[in-house]
């Protein structure tokens, strides 16, 4: 089947010490003539400078909205292999944990219905099979659902919730990141399967202000792992950093942002109250510094890439709130959050760019948050400030 | 052959079933690791047991015959388990220290490059670019594996005064975290769009194709049932080719790929920060985009002679100023580096303490 075309710019792409996407999809290729056509359309790419996909095209499962995104090739005659070439999204494990036995499934059924490549993963955390038909997409959600896995969100709906290793392998890790995104994948099946929703809501949990997941930039809803009360430390750990030769006022004290640190050649300590978790003097002293006792977590509300008005991060809604199984509070929380924003939002606004709009006003006051400092850098500069009517009641 | 019964919303498989012994032994209970070399580490737990790590890179477009490779691998030396990274990385969970060194070195023989731990550069985030996506400007794999080749020894090996992490995207919707990382490319559209009118009223809807614009650049054309782009609000985001394909935005002679600096997403000693625009466009040269290349080398290394230990890109360019760091890149300043969207007023300079040129 391979072979079919020369491909001499993508073989340039095979040189070099780094891993070859080539090399994967002339892999690919020795068994699937769609993977063939796909190296023959891609070399035409690197010709001309420009891709050959057309957009959409509704396809999917029966009974689900979301989960496959249709693809073809602008150039059917051309590349009749790739005519078709939709992308299956599989909801991945909480951590992209794996056995060799589960992903040898994967990949059994995989090159029987599709090109026999993927992504591991996609940028929103699904595990990616990359090129398929029509025609064999309900085989394929026959096949993998009966061994126990499902399809992950696409389209204007919940996306399917991703997350750090968490307490899997972090000492870090101020909350179970794994099972709050397991928790929360079961709690929304319908929401994230059937789109109903203005456009797209990301779930990202991090275990701590390190986030990286990238929940902070990536989720409208990011969920980070945090403490209340004093940093643990182990004077003796805080030794044996300076005796193996870290400069601990240069690197530690000097860096910490609050200040808060000081350190006399003997004994590190530290001004809590001050303190704002950023993590810097934990991931360098891991030995020695420790999270406080009282775990939990700040949600954010608001992040997303630039299109259409800009990048956001996201913003401070609950300075801290305690996440522990079976996550009630959180999931009635994030319940309310999206119904604000499905009431309010228009098509294709996300839940950042309603708040921009609206002001953080009206939604915390709908998802019962009172106003903290915590949510803002600073308070507002101008004068122009509105008054409800409840405000004068007091 | 009959298919086996479809079940519906049963959600992923627990996590439970694919974490090794060692790990549901300890799970939240780990004290602290240590970085071994640029792709090995250990985590240990309070009870004294330990798990070791051994991540190597992967193109993220992976055959089946590959991933079968890796998973032979692993259970040859770590029962079977493994795990993905968020950036990409192929992590093989490893609780019996003498296979550590074994699997170091058949991934060697088989030519996998291991690293991407501690100050180092990481797995690039990426999206799909011509392999697979529709509003694509640039082929996001190719960039990295050429970037990646020329990086290499600092994914391996060399260490840098704290992590590094780049991204491409393919277009400005950026499906990867470009908007906040170290060194990021993003390709970007230079000209308004070309409209077929003959299409447009058999393919889009016109309400949501004038909506989908964030300059309100787009009126309806009720002479030829389309639309009607104008060319000094159009800012060439290409949202309204995806609503509208007959608005054709590509131009392939005139698309290029732009480079950013200084996010970051952690808040270790600084907020998490945005890139910003330090070079505004390359063109497209497949198949190995040298300028490009060249380009964030020099921005990388610049960063390696300068920075203070622990200190990201983005954390050093705000305590040098930006004007130095076009002073010490050597990169032209241009009317495109001057912010005339969203937010822009609070990127004018608003004090005279600042840095001459040099």
């Amino acid at each position: 089947m391979s072979g079919k075309y020369k491909t001499p710019m993508l073989d340039e792409l095979e040189k070099g010490p780094w891993p070859s996407f080539v090399t994967e999809i002339k892999k690919a290729a020795k068994k699937s003539s769609m993977a063939d056509d796909e190296l023959g359309q891609l070399e035409k790419s690197y010709k001309t400078k420009r891709g050959y996909w057309k957009h959409g095209g509704i396809v999917g499962v029966l009974g689900y909205g979301g989960g496959v995104i249709g693809r073809y090739s602008s150039l059917p005659e051309e590349f009749p292999g790739i005519a078709q070439f939709h992308t299956v999204r599989i909801n991945q494990t909480s951590g992209f944990f794996y056995t060799a036995k589960a992903l040898k499934m994967i990949c059994d059924i995989w090159d029987k219905y599709g090109s026999g490549l993927t992504n591991m993963h996609g940028s929103t955390g699904d595990l990616v099979l990359l090129g398929t038909t029509t025609e064999n997409l309900e085989a394929i959600f026959a096949e993998y659902s009966s061994r126990g896995w499902d399809l992950g969100g696409s389209g204007s709906a919940m996306r399917t919730p991703s997350c750090c290793v968490g307490p899997g392998r972090c000492e870090w890790s101020c909350i179970d990141t794994l099972d709050i995104t397991y928790a929360l994948t079961q709690e929304f099946q319908d929401e994230l399967h059937r789109p109903a929703f203005p456009y797209k809501f990301k779930i990202k949990t991090a275990g701590c202000a390190v986030d990286c997941v990238a929940a902070i930039a990536r989720a409208d809803l990011s969920i980070i792992g945090t403490w209340k009360g004093n940093i643990q430390i182990d004077q003796a750990e805080v030794k044996k950093y300076a005796d193996s030769g870290m400069n601990i006022n240069a690197e530690i004290i000097d860096m910490c942002p609050t200040e808060c640190m000081s350190y006399d050649g003997k004994t590190l300590k530290i001004n809590d109250v001050q303190c704002n978790r950023c993590m810097h003097c934990i991931a360098k002293m891991t030995k020695a510094l420790r999270p406080g006792k009282e775990k939990g977590a700040t949600l954010l509300v608001g992040s997303k890439a630039p299109i259409v008005v800009g990048s956001l991060l996201s913003w401070v809604i609950v300075p801290f709130i305690k996440v522990e199984a079976p996550y009630t509070e959180l999931k009635t929380l994030i319940r309310s959050m999206i119904e604000w924003w499905d009431d309010t939002a228009k098509p294709r606004e996300r839940i950042g760019e309603v708040l921009e709009i609206k002001g953080l006003r009206p939604f915390l006051e709908h998802i019962g948050v009172p106003p903290q400092p915590q949510q803002v850098k600073e308070p507002r500069k101008d004068p122009f400030f509105f008054w409800s009517e409840s405000d004068f009641k007091k | 052959m009959a298919l086996p019964k479809r079940q519906t919303d049963i959600g992923p498989p627990k996590y439970d079933q694919f974490i090794p012994p060692v790990i549901k032994k300890n799970y939240g209970k780990w004290k602290y690791h240590e970085v071994l070399s640029g792709g090995t580490m250990v985590h240990v737990a309070e009870s004294g047991d330990k798990l070791y790590t051994v991540r190597v890179a992967s193109p993220r477009i992976l055959s089946t015959e590959t991933i079968r490779e890796i998973c032979d691998m692993s259970e040859k030396y770590c029962d079977g388990y493994l795990r993905f990274t968020t950036r990409n990385n192929v992590e093989f969970l490893v609780s019996d220290q003498s296979k550590v060194d074994p699997l170091v070195a058949e991934l060697k023989a088989k030519k996998y490059s291991v690293g991407g731990i501690g100050p180092r550069v990481s797995n690039v985030v990426h999206t799909q670019g011509w392999v697979h996506c529709h509003s694509a400007c640039t082929d996001a794999s190719g960039l990295v594996k050429a970037i990646m080749d020329d990086l290499y020894e600092y994914f391996t090996t060399k260490e840098l005064p704290n992590k590094v992490r780049l991204a491409v995207a393919c277009c400005v919707n950026m499906c990867g975290a470009v908007h906040c990382s170290d060194i990021a490319v993003v390709a970007v559209h230079r000209k308004v769009p070309t409209i077929n009118h003959e299409l447009v009223p058999k393919v889009c809807e016109i309400p949501t194709t004038v909506a989908s614009c964030p300059t309100s650049a787009i009126r309806p054309n009720p002479k030829d049932k389309s639309v009607t782009i104008n060319e000094d609000k159009c800012m060439y985001c290409g949202n309204c080719f995806t609503v509208c394909p007959p608005i054709d935005i590509h131009k392939p002679e005139e698309d290029g790929v732009a480079i950013v600096v200084g996010g970051k997403i952690g808040s270790l000693r600084t907020n998490p920060k945005f890139s910003k625009l330090a070079i505004p466009f390359f063109y497209n040269e497949p198949p190995r985009w040298p300028k490009v290349v060249a380009a964030i080398k020099n921005i990388l290394e610049v960063y390696a002679k300068n920075a203070r230990k622990h200190e990201r890109v983005g954390e050093w360019i705000e305590r040098i100023g930006w004007e130095d760091f076009f002073n010490l890149t050597g990169i032209e300043f241009t009317f495109q580096h001057i912010d005339d969207f969203t937010f822009a007023r609070d990127t004018f300079r608003t004090s005279a303490a600042f840095k001459y040129s040099r």
